[in-house]
C-alpha cells in the first residue's frame, strides 16, 4: 500500500462527504413546514431586540493575540526538543536565552493584567470571599 | 500497474469506510455508556427500554434525529451555518485515521503524526466560531466567543504538556512514542505533566467541569443553540469523537499505547490493551462530569494561563537540562531532515 497525497485527499474527501451525506439524507427525509416564528433567532420567547453581531469584550482579542505568541514559541521549541541529542551546547544555551526573554514578556503581560479575565485588585477579591 | 493502483485504492476506501462506521458505532455506544454511568451516579436506571438494557437507545436517537426538520434561522448565513457542523465531525474523523491502535492497525502512518493530530484538533475552533457567528443569535455568539477563547487557551497547555513526551521519546511519530515506553510508561516519570494534560483535554473538549460555553443557566446551549436535527447531532458526534480521540492520545502519550502492563508473552493482545486504557480514560471523562460542579470562567482562564503554562514549561526545561547533561537523550533520525548544525 502506498501512502501518498491521493490517500490523504481520499480521507479528507470521504470524511467530509460522509458528513455532508448525513445532512442531505436528513434534508430529504424531514418534514418542511416553516413558520416565521420558528425561523426567528432564539431569545427567551421575545422578538430579538437588536442584531446579534454587536460589540463584545476586548479580552477575547487579547486571548487570541496571546495565543498566537505562545503557540509560535512552542512551535519553535518542538524541533529543538526532538533534536536535543544532536545539538551543541551553544544551541542548548541559545534556547534558554530565548526562553528567558520570553519569560520577561510573560511577566510583563502578567503585570499588565492581560492574563486576568476580570481585573480584580487583591483587596476586592478578599472582600468577595 | 494501473490495475494494482485501482485495487490498492479500492482496498483503502473499504478500510476507510469500515473505519468511519466502526468509529460512529463506538461513539454511539459511548454516549449510551455516558447516560448509563451518569444514571448510576444519580441512582437511576438510565435508558432501558430500547433493545436489551437500552443497548439500542443511541441508534434510536440517531434515527429519530435523522427524521427531524432542519431549521435555518431566517437571519443566519446559510452556507456557513451548514458547513460548521460538517467541519466539526469531519475533522475528528480525519484525526482518527492517524491514531495507531497497534503496530499494524493504523490507517495512515506518518513520522509527524503527533503534530498532525495537534493541528487537526486545534482546527476545531473554526467550526465553533463559524457556528456561533453564522447563526446570528446572541446566545450562540456569546457561547462561541467563550468556547473559542477556552479552546485556544488550553491548546497551548496541551502542546506544552507534550513537549516532555517528545523530548523523552525523541520522535513525533505516535508509533515510535509508544515504542519508547516499552520499559516504562511516561505516566510515571511525567506524572504532574500527565495530570495537567488530562485536565487540559477535558477543557479542550468543553467537557463538564469546564463546560462554560454551554452553561445551561446562562447561555441556553452555547454555540449550537440554533441547531436542530442532524446538524445538531453532527456537533454531538464531533464532540464525542474528539473525546475518544483525546482519550486515545492520552493512552498513547502517557499510558504506553498497546503495551501490556506486565511483561509476559502469555496475553499479547495489543488492541485489547489499547481499548482498555482508552476506555478507562473516557470513563474518567464521564465520571468527573457526574461528580464535579462547574468552574467559573475567570478561574478557568486563570488556571490555563497562570498555572498550567508556567508549570509545564518549567518542568519541561528541568527535564531537558537533566537529560542533556546526563546524556540520556534518545537519538533520532530527524536531525538530517531538519538540517540544523
Amino acid at each position: 500500500m502506498f501512502l501518498s497525497t491521493i490517500e490523504i485527499l481520499l480521507i479528507i474527501l470521504i470524511c467530509f462527504g460522509f458528513s455532508t451525506l448525513l445532512v442531505i439524507v436528513n434534508y430529504i427525509l424531514s418534514s418542511k413546514n416553516n413558520t416565521e416564528e420558528k425561523l426567528s433567532a432564539y431569545e427567551c420567547g421575545f422578538e430579538a431586540f437588536s442584531d446579534a453581531r454587536k460589540k463584545f469584550d476586548i479580552r477575547f482579542y487579547i486571548v487570541a493575540i496571546l495565543f498566537i505568541m505562545f503557540d509560535l514559541e512552542i512551535i519553535f521549541l518542538i524541533p529543538w526538543t526532538v533534536n536535543l541529542s544532536n545539538l551543541s551546547l551553544l544551541a542548548f544555551q541559545t534556547m534558554f536565552i530565548f526562553i528567558f526573554l520570553f519569560f520577561i514578556g510573560f511577566l510583563f503581560e502578567w503585570k499588565e493584567e492581560a492574563l486576568d479575565w476580570v481585573a480584580i485588585s487583591p483587596q476586592q477579591s478578599n472582600k468577595e470571599d | 500497474m494501473l490495475l494494482n493502483y485501482i485495487i490498492d485504492i479500492g482496498l483503502f476506501l473499504a478500510l476507510l469506510l469500515v473505519h468511519i462506521l466502526t468509529l460512529l458505532i463506538t461513539v454511539a455506544i459511548f454516549t449510551l455508556a455516558e447516560r448509563k454511568i451518569l444514571a448510576s451516579i444519580q441512582r437511576r436506571t438510565g435508558p432501558h427500554i430500547v433493545g436489551y438494557w437500552g443497548l439500542l437507545q443511541a441508534f434510536a436517537d440517531a434515527f429519530k434525529l435523522l427524521g427531524k426538520e432542519i431549521i435555518f434561522p431566517s437571519k443566519a448565513n446559510k452556507f456557513l451555518f451548514i458547513i460548521a457542523p460538517i467541519i466539526s465531525l469531519s475533522l475528528a474523523l480525519i484525526a482518527w485515521t492517524f491514531i495507531p491502535l497497534s503496530t499494524t492497525a493504523v490507517l495512515l502512518q506518518s513520522s509527524y503524526s503527533a503534530l498532525i493530530i495537534l493541528g487537526l484538533s486545534s482546527l476545531n475552533v473554526y467550526s465553533v466560531i463559524l457556528a456561533g457567528w453564522s447563526s446570528n443569535s446572541k446566545y450562540a455568539f456569546l457561547g462561541a466567543c467563550r468556547s473559542a477563547a477556552q479552546m485556544v487557551s488550553y491548546e497551548i497547555a496541551i502542546t506544552t504538556c507534550l513537549l516532555p513526551v517528545f523530548l523523552l521519546s525523541g520522535s513525533l511519530d505516535l508509533i515510535e512514542i509508544v515504542y519508547a515506553q516499552q520499559k516504562m510508561w511516561y505516566i510515571l516519570p511525567l506524572l504532574p505533566i500527565s495530570i495537567v494534560y488530562f485536565i487540559s483535554i477535558v477543557a479542550e473538549t468543553n467537557r463538564t467541569p469546564f463546560d462554560l460555553p454551554e452553561a445551561e443557566a446562562e447561555l441556553v446551549a452555547g454555540f449550537n443553540t440554533e441547531y436542530s436535527a442532524i446538524t445538531f447531532s453532527l456537533f454531538f458526534l464531533g464532540e464525542y469523537t474528539s473525546i475518544l480521540l483525546m482519550s486515545s492520545t492520552f493512552t498513547i502519550f502517557f499510558l504506553g499505547g498497546w503495551i501490556q502492563p506486565f511483561s509476559s508473552s502469555f496475553f499479547e493482545a495489543p488492541l485489547f490493551w489499547f481499548a482498555i486504557k482508552t476506555i478507562f480514560i473516557s470513563f474518567l471523562f464521564i465520571f468527573i462530569r457526574g461528580n464535579l460542579p462547574r468552574y467559573r470562567y475567570d478561574q478557568l482562564m486563570f488556571i490555563g494561563w497562570k498555572i498550567f503554562l508556567p508549570l509545564t514549561l518549567a518542568i519541561f526545561f528541568f527535564i531537558a537540562t537533566i537529560m542533556y547533561f546526563w546524556g540520556n537523550l534518545p537519538t533520532n533520525t530527524y536531525f538530517y531532515s531538519f538540517n540544523i548544525s
